[in-house]
C-alpha cells in the first residue's frame, strides 16, 4: 500500500532556531519512511534558511537561520513539501554486512544478556545475527546508526550505570535497538561483540559506513578473524 | 609561510571556527567556537572573515612564539596576556614582532579566550570546517587539543589590513550573562507546574563534568516527568536543556550529541549561547523564560552589535 502524506503530522518549536516535525510518537517503519522521505527531499532540494537536519525515529528536527525564517513561515514551507512526500522515491536499500566477534572481551555483556533471557550465549548470538535490521537514523556521534528492531522477547534494558569508555566498534543493544559505537565514548548499551570495520572514516567516500535507510546484518566471526581484519 | 610555535599549550586549547553545519544526518554536530561572538569580533578586529579559524583557550592559556610576527586580537575572557612582560589589551588588534612570545595565564573572568590571528589558523578542513571535534578526534589539528611543540600555519590574509574597533558600549552589551534566557523545550508540557517553578526559581551550579559537548548542572532536582523514561529518541537542538533521571539538567553544547532521548524542559536562546561558552565550573546560573519574539529580537540585536 502506498504511504500517503501523513495527516497526523505535528509541528513543535524546539528552540528559537529549530522546529521539530513529528510523524508520530512510536517507533514504526511507516513513520521512519516518512522521516527518510522528507529528509531526502530537503537534501535534494535545499530550502534557503535551513541550516541542518537531525532525523530521529519518528521526527525530523529542522535547524534554521532565525534571521531569515520564523517557525510559522518554515511550517508553511515544510507543509508544501509534505504534500509531495508520496512522489519522493526512496532508493532500493543497500544490504550491509557487519562482521562481529561476539562475547569474550569483545562482548563483555553477552553472558549476562543471554542469562537475562534464559538463553545460552550461542543462542543469543544466533538471535542477534538472525535479524535483518533497518537503519532508522544516524545520531548521537558521527556514524552511530540506530538499528531496529530486536524481537520483543529480546528487548534488554540499558546498564544501570553507563560505562565511561566503550571501545570503538563495540556492538550494543538497548531496548529493541542495536548499534555500533564508532568512537570510544561513554555508553549505556549492553555490549555483545565488536566489529573490526570502522563505522566512520573521514577519508572514505561517504565517511559513514551506514546511512539512513540501509539494511544491516551482523555476521559472526571468530576472535582470530577479528584480529586479522583489524590488522588488515 | 608564517607560523606559530606552541611553547605551552595551556589547559585545553583547540582550533575552532564557526563549525560545520548540515551534517546532522551523519550524526556530526557542528562543533565550532564555544563563544562564537568573541570569535567573530576577534576576526573582525584583525581584518579576517568572521568565520576564520582561531585558537580557543580554556581556563588557562598557553605561550605562543611568532617567529615571523603577526597581527593578533585576544577576545572573550581576560587571560592576563603579556608580550615581553608588557600587558596585551584584549578586544584590540595588536602587532607582535618577529620572535616575540605571547604568554597567557589563568582566566581572570570567564572560561574561554580566543587568539585570533590575521590570516587565520590554517589547518586541513574536515567537512568544510577547521573546527576540532574532540570526542570523534576529527577536524582542527589532528582532531586533538594543542601540545607543546606543535607548529601551526598562519593563513594568507587576502584583504588590505584596516584596524577595526569595537565600541565600549557594544562590548558591554555583548558581555556574557549568568542569567540565561530560555524558550520552552519541546517537552516542556511534560513537566508539571511545580517542576517548572522549581526550574525557573532555582540556582544551578555548573559542574566540573562540563565540556564542549554539554554542561552538567547541579541544583534542586527536577522530577522526571511520568513517561519520561520512554521518550523516543529525537533530534536535539543546540542549547537544549535535558532533564535525565536524577533531575539534574544538562545543557547540550557545540559538540553535542545530535539526538537524545531525555525530555527537554527549555532551550537557551541563540543570543545567549555565547554566554554559555564563558561559563566556568562552579559558576552559578539561573534561567529566565522569554517569548519567541524576544528571542528573535535579541538575536537581531547581537548581529547588529557584532557588525558594528
Amino acid at each position: 500500500m502506498p504511504i500517503s502524506a501523513p495527516d497526523c503530522v505535528r509541528f513543535q518549536p524546539a528552540s528559537d532556531q529549530s522546529l521539530l516535525i513529528y510523524f508520530g510518537q512510536q517507533i514504526t517503519f511507516d513513520f521512519h519512511q516518512h522521516v527518510t522521505k522528507l529528509l531526502r527531499l530537503l537534501e535534494r532540494e535545499p530550502i534557503a534558511g535551513i541550516r541542518n537536519l537531525h532525523p530521529g525515529y519518528c521526527s525530523l528536527l529542522v535547524v534554521f537561520d532565525g534571521l531569515k525564517l520564523q517557525h510559522d513561515e518554515l511550517e508553511v514551507i515544510l507543509r508544501e513539501n509534505l504534500d509531495r512526500l508520496e512522489d519522493a522515491p526512496l532508493p532500493q536499500p543497500r544490504l550491509m554486512e557487519i562482521p562481529v566477534s561476539y562475547g569474550g572481551e569483545c562482548g563483555p555483556d553477552l553472558n549476562d544478556v543471554a542469562e537475562m533471557h534464559g538463553l545460552t550465549a550461542a543462542q543469543a548470538i544466533e538471535l542477534h545475527a538472525s535479524v535483518v535490521y533497518d537503519v532508522y537514523f544516524l545520531g548521537f556521534v558521527p556514524g552511530f546508526a540506530y538499528l531496529g528492531e530486536l524481537p520483543e522477547s529480546f528487548a534488554t534494558p540499558r546498564l544501570a550505570k553507563p560505562r565511561l569508555r566503550v571501545p570503538p566498534g563495540s556492538v550494543g543493544i538497548a531496548g529493541r535497538q542495536t548499534g555500533v559505537y564508532p568512537f570510544a565514548t561513554p555508553g549505556g548499551w549492553r555490549l555483545l561483540g565488536r566489529t573490526p570495520i570502522p563505522m566512520f572514516q573521514p577519508d572514505r567516500s561517504g565517511m559513514s559506513f551506514l546511512s539512513i535507510g540501509d539494511r544491516v546484518r551482523f555476521i559472526p566471526i571468530s576472535r582470530e578473524q577479528f584480529a586479522e581484519m583489524e590488522n588488515a | 609561510m608564517s607560523v606559530i610555535h606552541v611553547e605551552a599549550p595551556g589547559l585545553f586549547t583547540t582550533v575552532q571556527d564557526l563549525g560545520r553545519e548540515g551534517f546532522g544526518p551523519m550524526g556530526v554536530s557542528p562543533s565550532g567556537a564555544a563563544d562564537s561572538v568573541s570569535l567573530r569580533v576577534g576576526n573582525r578586529l584583525v581584518g579576517n572573515d568572521e568565520g576564520a579559524a582561531a585558537l580557543e583557550m580554556t581556563l588557562l592559556g598557553g605561550s605562543f612564539l611568532f617567529p615571523q610576527g603577526a597581527i593578533v586580537a585576544l577576545t572573550g575572557s581576560d587571560f592576563g596576556a603579556t608580550v615581553d612582560g608588557s600587558t596585551v589589551e584584549c578586544w584590540k588588534p595588536v602587532e607582535i614582532s618577529g620572535g616575540q612570545i605571547l604568554t597567557l595565564g589563568p582566566t581572570r573572568s570567564g572560561a574561554r579566550c580566543y587568539l585570533c590571528v590575521r590570516g587565520g589558523i590554517a589547518v586541513k578542513l574536515f567537512l568544510g570546517s577547521a573546527s576540532t571535534h574532540i570526542l570523534s578526534g576529527l577536524g582542527g589539528l589532528d582532531g586533538r587539543s594543542l601540545r607543546k611543540g606543535d607548529v601551526l600555519n598562519i593563513g594568507i590574509a587576502e584583504t588590505f589590513f584596516r584596524a577595526a574597533t569595537l565600541s565600549a558600549k557594544a562590548l558591554e552589551r555583548l558581555a556574557p550573562r549568568k542569567t540565561l534566557r530560555v524558550t520552552p523545550g519541546p517537552q516542556s508540557d511534560w513537566f508539571p507546574e511545580s517542576s517548572q517553578r522549581r526550574f525557573y526559581a532555582g540556582t544551578y551550579l555548573v559542574s566540573e563534568e562540563s565540556n564542549r559537548m554539554g554542561l552538567r548542572l547541579e541544583g534542586d532536582p527536577i522530577p522526571t516527568p511520568s513517561g519520561g523514561g520512554e521518550m523516543t529518541t529525537e533530534g536535539a537542538s543546540l542549547g537544549a536543556i535535558q532533564i535525565p533521571e536524577g533531575g539534574q539538567p544538562i545543557v547540550l553544547f557545540v559538540e553535542q550529541q545530535t539526538t537524545g532521548g531525555y525530555p527537554k524542559i527549555a532551550n537557551v536562546i541563540s543570543a545567549d549561547l555565547a554566554s554559555v561558552g564563558q561559563l566556568r565550573p562552579r559558576d552559578e546560573i539561573r534561567f529566565e523564560k522569554v517569548c519567541w519574539e524576544m528571542a528573535r529580537s535579541l538575536l537581531r540585536e547581537i548581529e547588529e552589535l557584532i557588525s558594528g
